[in-house]
């Protein structure tokens, strides 16, 4: 195991501030505290990340550690109680572990719900609902609902509404946590391959570090409360990936054992 | 990559074969005779049971006439076109008072379910009113309006009016708070926001709420024209079963009696559960 983890394929980064003028998204020395008085938790501890344009990066961490908190104020649905976070690339779209399709309306329609609300005409709005559909190869089943397919469709659904949300910027929160894995496999391969192919920035949270390693060109750690950023890996892995490459396994093993250290300084001694 | 592409879609497209719910059905004829068949089978017993008590004579016959009597009696009214008079005339009373009711709760249940004063001012009003009977607006609705349509309507639209806007509250506060929630985050604001999301995902509540409140306008009809009679008023199944009781006419009364349960459950059968059923079906929240 450890043979493989050549040390050129990983390199430990503390790099998390990157002056770049391609940054899609800047998440600027941010916290989130909820309630006032003794009630006071502070969730998101001056968390500083910058997310490049097209690049895919994991945010890993356990329980509490204000992932999908940050993920909120990133789509613009809470606001930071310090902090700013500079989104350049236009409304970001969010996913969730539960797809949270519209049960009321067929594929076809819920994806294309968000580009009426952006008003965009008809005749554009079914050529882009087409094109996503057979993107997430799911064109045909437009006409079906959502109870009528398998928790990976809808999770595909899902993807497709968030895509015909935004082209820029999507946000996912653990979105394949509730799949089976070999659906989740599946849903890897597409979503490295609408990457590859559509170039959007991705910023996915996840507490499965494998799957952080098997997608991320870059996984950044959070320690849980508060949320602080603790450390970050960029991704070198050459070629396409699987989630059993031993270049994933090497790189999760190290990762795996920093995220242990971290939850194991809430435990009582 | 275009091979592996195609690979992926490949095992992707099997596994959407296989992980798809099953459908299965039974074919219409075999549904449609069980649920009838029991339907047609406990009526049967119900008359049985009516003609051997009538048989044994335990009661004079004035105050439990047979069947027979009571089916001519029906024929007789009929024939006098007092029946087509009367499921006519409460129909259309029923229903207008139900419209009414449907137009001004509607509106209100949203601004409780919306508006956090209102909720706090009238919402438990809208619960207790739920709970009130109806007819006891009657006698204020006499003073109010006379012996006249207006009062009918009005103990009409009172008993609907709190089941419609309950009904409104309870389906918005019952949409799951994810639904909102993506509704939020794909840009939904105001009106767009209700229209696409709110009402839509408030739609089997409502629906609920509006079976509800049919029984209850239809209730509280046959109330108000047991007790507003005479005057400037039309002659509806609660004023045919009131003559009926003023000429001791117990096969006529059974006959307004019959007529009331069968007009309630035929709107509810062929206007309310189907709605509800199409509803529910197209959401996948019933097995049927």
């Amino acid at each position: 195991m450890t043979a493989l983890a050549t040390p050129d394929v990983i390199e430990l980064a503390g790099h998390t501030q990157r002056d770049d003028a391609t940054v899609a998204v800047r998440i600027d020395n941010v916290s989130k505290t909820y309630g006032s008085g003794s009630g006071r938790l502070l969730a998101v501890d001056r968390v500083s990340v910058d997310v490049h344009s097209g690049e895919f990066v994991c945010l890993v961490g356990a329980s509490g550690c204000g992932k999908s908190t940050i993920l909120s104020m990133i789509a613009g649905l809470d606001k930071p109680t310090a902090g700013s976070i500079t989104v350049t690339e236009g409304r970001p779209a969010l996913m969730f572990q539960e797809p949270a399709l519209l049960p009321w309306l067929t594929v076809q329609d819920n994806v294309e719900l968000p580009l009426k609300l952006q008003k965009v005409d008809r005749v554009a709005r079914r050529e882009r609902v087409a094109e996503l559909l057979s993107l997430v190869h799911l064109e045909a089943f437009a006409g079906k609902r959502p109870h009528e397919l398998s928790g990976g469709m809808r999770q595909r659904v899902a993807l497709a509404r968030a895509l015909a949300q935004t082209t820029r910027v999507l946000l996912m929160d653990e979105p394949f946590a509730a799949l089976d894995a070999i659906t989740r496999d599946v849903l890897h391969e597409d979503l490295a391959r609408i990457h590859a192919t559509t170039g959007i920035t991705i910023i996915f949270v996840t507490h499965n570090v494998r799957e952080s390693v098997r997608l991320g060109d870059r996984v950044v750690m959070l320690s849980s409360r508060p949320g602080r950023v603790v450390a970050e890996w960029d991704v070198n892995i050459e070629g396409p990936r699987r989630i059993e490459s031993p270049e994933v396994a090497a790189l999760s093993v190290l990762i795996t054992d920093r995220l242990r250290e971290e939850i194991g300084r809430h435990g009582r001694h | 990559m275009a091979v592996t592409e195609s690979r992926t879609a490949q095992v992707e497209s099997g596994l959407d074969q296989l992980d798809l719910p099953a459908a299965e059905s039974t074919p219409w004829p075999r549904r449609a005779l069980r649920i009838v068949v029991p339907k047609l089978v406990a009526a049967a017993v119900l008359l049985g049971v009516w003609q051997l008590v009538v048989s044994l004579r335990l009661e004079p016959s004035f105050a439990i006439p047979s069947p027979g009597a009571v089916w001519s009696a029906f024929v007789h009214q009929v024939h006098i076109g007092n029946v087509g008079t009367a499921v006519v005339t409460s129909v259309l009373h029923g229903a207008e008072g139900y419209a009414i009711a449907l137009l001004l709760g509607t509106p209100l249940g949203l601004l409780i379910a919306r508006v956090q004063v209102v909720r706090l001012a009238i919402g438990s009003l809208i619960s207790a009113l739920q709970s009130l009977p109806s007819v006891t607006w009657a006698p204020i609705g006499l003073l109010w309006f006379g012996l006249n349509q207006t009062t009918i309507l009005f103990v009409v639209v009172m008993g609907a009016l709190p089941s419609i806007a309950g009904g409104v509250v309870s389906a918005v506060d019952q949409i799951p708070p994810l639904l909102l929630r993506v509704g939020d985050a794909m840009g939904a604001r105001g009106i767009a926001r209700y229209r696409y999301v709110v009402l839509p995902a408030a739609l089997p509540g409502y629906v609920a709420g509006m079976k509800q409140a049919w029984s209850f306008s239809w209730r509280s009809l046959m109330a108000a024209e047991l007790i507003v009679n005479g005057g400037s008023l039309g002659f509806g199944l609660g004023q045919l079963l009131e003559s009926g009781r003023a000429q001791t006419d117990m096969p006529t009364m059974l006959t307004a009696i019959l007529l009331i349960l069968a007009v309630g459950v035929l709107v509810d059968a062929l206007i309310f559960a189907p709605l509800d059923r199409s509803v529910r079906r197209r959401r996948g929240l019933s097995a049927a």
